[in-house]
């Protein structure tokens, strides 16, 4: 069998070295051109969780996929901190999705979305790593000859408490593979956690400094072939005809083939001849049912559900919206816009496949094994245990590859008419900004009430717009209701509104326009956040109020929220005189089970563009596994989300995406970027995640300060095209 | 048609249509991965390579345009053990997060400290124009001064390479246990990771 290397942490001389002696890990040595690694249990298998070779190194199962956030490394820490192996042995891999089906699942959950990695598998992960140690303890025992109870583990061996003879866990772990697995563990106490916690560095570093990590894009199988591939660019059109005699004496070029209804793709020896090639095919499409519609259109159906009656579902409702208003002594009203987005993950959309009649094999960047092989075992037409994926790291996933496969579909398609022939598709930078699954388009009528004392006593916040839920999984929608949709703005939970307002109404009008929507990092709560968060600054100031006093006003219920608000306010230092030009705003949010808050400061330089000087940024995750990772993800998430808010837009035209590629989809860059303070203060007793909430502070914060600048009201977004407002 | 050109300290025979671009040729013909196809278009930078030095966007870059006299290095060239100023300190760091834009940000960096040791932040925003959707580029700006540091033997990377990232300035952890051990008010006791 030929192996192919594709994933090595720093420690890549333990991890080659182990893999040799056992030769069975599997995940770190991709298999290539073959079955998967034997999936029954090994030898030196502990638990499904944790693989321990006889020279100690430890390799532990990861079901979750790692792009970029530092879920590995942290799920890692969690087996690990409960296991009480020496951290320096440490090593990871993937198990299959086509190997979890065989077992029963036991690896759970691979979808990594929703921030969700960690929060999500929190206690199984932990629960694995300590029946590991149990199983290790019982067999150390057995070798001193005492008794499990008077042994324990730590840092790679199981210690007898009245000899003090110890054993290395690589000696024991054959043995301890044979027991009798516990019912029931007890996980360690947070105070006693010597991992969980600890900014540890990223097993996943090394090989991304030197070109050694292969990604997708990069994957090269013996015998390979590749496929550029071009879709409709209208949604829901389909191919009329193409005329393959055209190119199929170019260079390299192996065939032409028709993909599904909607997409032609050329194979070829190399990938730049496959798409040189597809450039000259000619291709007449059946633009279909949509090909007429355009911005406007969905603008004024969005404009319509604003204060429309029909397909209104109700998210959050508490006292009585309408005689608040009524009673109100001053109203504010203001309507909020929120464009399309694509994710663009820096590696475009791809996948490889290999297909017989038999069996079907995909080597892809996916967030979700699980859905992957699903979408692989459908367009193969095999059950899904003839089929596998092999995951691979991720060049960014922001949503885009959690639960769309069309990519991986359309390569086992193609790799279809070619039998037992690995074929990799790879699509260009255009096909990926034309075909994505777009963050949804909303609009938002605020309607505020204030009380006498100049403070908020009754919202309306009427969203107007798609609905996420609704194209993906419509089995999810209540009555149909998408309650997804309320994301920040929801009564409780998760992703409940971090006010108590004594008269509220969110509600939504759902308005399905035909592009795809997807879950986009942040997801609802980005534009949430910039309808609540800045209409709140507008409220704040019709009660001639300053903003955080104004929300602190409503948080009297809500003491986490409030205390990462006063976070950044103290360390921002907000209230006291500021330096000089330098204006604040403020937001605040609880989503993906986090609370978190931002303090944005701009100022404005002599040509009267505003600069983005610095954000402080507060996040309350329960239990923060890694605070160098956390930083990691905060500042990034103000990258994704600042770009959306300066500059990203798709807009539709004769039913397709205007935009092609990142010189009319501007991402920001490294000038534009504030410096940013981030303040991790996790209070224990919840999980919540990283990866996402706190993008949605970002907008609405430094919008609110962008106000307090320029007295200019940013309500339309990408703001470098609604508004006269300069970025420096 | 073949073609003899200059990479990484070898001189290499390419068989490839002159009006491939040079990523193409590194990544199909030269199996030289690392460096990265995102956009086409020379807007992104992940393509970055040097061409005797001075960082280029390989992805519109014909073969037609090098001769064999042009010294490329990529990614996989730019040091022996991954050791380049800019690598130690990345590594010290924990720059990459998903990292697929990471090897072109890594040559474009490293263009600009070897062409000026001290990059100031304005140098850097002038310089530094590839894009990140991840959004590393606070630890590429500290990383940029500190290789510089690296550079002129301020620092040493040994030290650097410890089981924990090198903490950087811009984050406040407020650890519970320690914090609870020592105030009622866990949450506002400061205490450094």
């Amino acid at each position: 069998m030929s192996t192919h290397t594709i994933a090595v942490s720093r420690r890549r001389f333990l991890i080659s070295t182990g893999a040799a002696g056992a030769g069975l890990s599997l995940g770190m040595m991709l298999p290539i051109g073959a079955h998967a690694a034997k999936s029954e249990k090994q030898p030196d298998e502990v638990n499904a969780w944790v693989v321990i070779h006889p020279d100690d190194t430890v390799v532990v199962r990861i079901a979750r996929s790692e792009m970029g956030q530092g879920t590995l490394t942290g799920l890692v820490q969690m087996v690990a901190e409960e296991l009480e192996c020496n951290w320096d042995n440490v090593s990871w891999e993937y198990p299959t999705p086509g190997q979890s089906l065989e077992r029963n699942r036991v690896w759970g959950n691979f979808s990594t979305g929703g921030s969700q990695g960690i929060r999500g598998s929190e206690k199984y992960v932990r629960e694995g790593g300590a029946i590991a140690r149990t199983l290790l303890v019982e067999a150390g025992a057995n070798k001193l000859k005492d008794k499990p109870a008077d042994c324990y583990a730590e840092n790679g061996y199981v210690i007898s408490k009245r000899s003090k003879k110890k054993v290395r866990f690589g000696e024991i772990a054959s043995d301890a593979a044979q027991l009798v697995p516990p019912t029931e563990v007890t996980l360690k106490d947070p105070k006693d956690w010597k991992l969980i916690g600890k900014p540890i560095k990223r097993l996943d570093t090394q090989d991304k400094l030197n070109g050694k990590q292969v990604y997708g894009a990069d994957l090269k199988l013996p015998g390979m072939l590749n496929a550029s591939i071009k879709a409709c660019p209208v949604f829901g059109g389909t191919v009329a005809s193409f005329d393959e005699s055209k190119v199929m004496k170019l260079p390299g070029v192996k065939s032409v083939v028709k993909v599904d209804d909607n997409a032609v793709a050329v194979i070829a020896d190399t990938w730049w001849q496959a798409k040189t090639a597809l450039d000259q095919l000619p291709i007449k499409w059946n633009e279909g049912p949509n090909a007429n519609v355009s911005q406007a259109d969905i603008e004024k159906s969005l404009t319509e559900g604003l204060t429309s009656d029909k397909d209104v579902f109700v998210g959050n409702e508490n006292g009585d919206v309408n005689a608040g208003l009524k009673s109100a002594a001053k109203v504010v009203e203001a309507t909020y816009h929120y464009p399309y987005q694509n994710h663009a993950t820096m590696e475009p959309m791809n996948a490889t496949a290999k297909w017989t009649k038999d069996r079907c094999e995909v080597w892809c960047p996916t967030q979700n094994g699980e859905t992957a092989l699903a979408a692989a075992a459908d367009a193969a037409g095999l059950p899904q245990e003839q089929c596998d994926v092999y995951k691979i790291h991720l060049g960014g996933g922001f949503g885009r590859r959690a639960s769309s496969h069309d990519y991986v579909r359309q390569s086992v398609l193609i790799a279809k008419a070619m039998p037992g022939t690995p074929i990799k598709l790879l699509w260009t930078r255009e096909e990926d900004m034309q075909h994505g699954h777009y963050h949804p388009v909303t609009k938002a009528r605020m309607v505020g009430g204030l009380n006498k004392e100049g403070y908020l006593d009754s919202l309306h916040m009427r969203i107007s717009g798609q609905s996420i839920v609704a194209a993906i999984f419509p089995n999810f929608l209540k009555d149909g209701k998408d309650p997804f949709v309320f994301q920040g703005m929801m009564a409780e939970g998760d992703q409940a509104i971090s006010y108590g307002i004594k008269n509220l109404l969110v509600d939504h009008a759902m308005r399905n326009p035909h592009v795809p929507p997807g879950f986009w990092r942040g997801v609802n709560a980005n534009q949430n956040m910039v309808y609540m968060e800045s209409f709140l600054d507008e409220l704040a100031e019709a009660g001639s109020k300053d903003p955080l006093d104004f929300r602190r006003n409503l948080m009297k219920d809500h003491p986490k929220s409030l205390a990462v608000l006063e976070a950044v306010a103290k360390k921002s230092g907000w209230g006291q005189k500021s330096p000089k030009g330098i204006h604040r705003g403020l937001a605040v949010c609880n989503a993906f089970g986090s609370y978190v808050a931002a303090c944005a400061e701009v100022s404005v330089d002599k040509s009267g563009a505003v600069v983005l000087e610095r954000i402080v940024a507060a996040t309350d995750p329960g239990h923060a596994v890694n605070p160098q990772q956390i930083e990691a993800q905060v500042s990034g998430s103000f990258v994704y989300g600042l770009s959306a808010m300066l500059y990203g837009e798709c807009t539709v035209k004769d039913g397709h995406i205007e935009q092609s590629n990142f010189h009319d989809f501007p991402s920001l860059k490294i000038a534009q970027m504030p410096k940013v303070d981030t303040i991790v203060m996790p209070s224990g007793g919840f999980w919540g995640g990283v990866g996402e909430p706190t993008i949605a502070v970002a907008a609405p914060a430094v919008l609110n300060a962008i106000y307090a600048a320029t007295g200019k009201r940013v309500r339309q977004l990408p703001l470098t095209k609604y508004s006269d407002v300069k970025i420096a | 048609m073949a073609k003899k050109i200059h990479v990484n300290g070898k001189l290499v025979t390419v068989s490839a249509d002159d009006a491939t671009p040079l990523l193409w040729v590194l990544r199909e013909h030269l199996e030289l991965t690392g460096t990265k196809f995102g956009c086409g278009i020379a807007q992104c930078g992940a393509c970055t390579v040097h061409l005797d030095g001075q960082p280029v966007r390989s992805c519109v870059y014909p073969l037609s345009a090098i001769t064999e006299n042009q010294k490329i290095t990529t990614i996989e060239g730019l040091s022996e053990d991954t050791n380049h100023p800019i690598q130690q300190a990345w590594a010290a760091l924990d720059t990459p997060q998903c990292g697929y834009c990471q090897s072109g940000m890594i040559m474009a960096c490293a263009a600009l400290l070897d062409s000026n040791p001290n990059p100031s932040d304005d140098d850097i925003n002038s310089t530094i124009t590839n894009i990140c959707r991840c959004g590393t580029f606070q630890r590429v700006r500290e990383g940029i001064h500190l290789a510089a540091e690296i550079k002129a033997g301020k620092k040493v990377a040994k030290e650097m390479n410890s089981e924990q990232t090198e903490t950087t300035n811009a984050v406040e952890f407020f650890d519970p246990n320690a914090a609870s051990e020592q105030s009622s008010n866990a949450l506002y006791t400061e205490v450094k990771a």
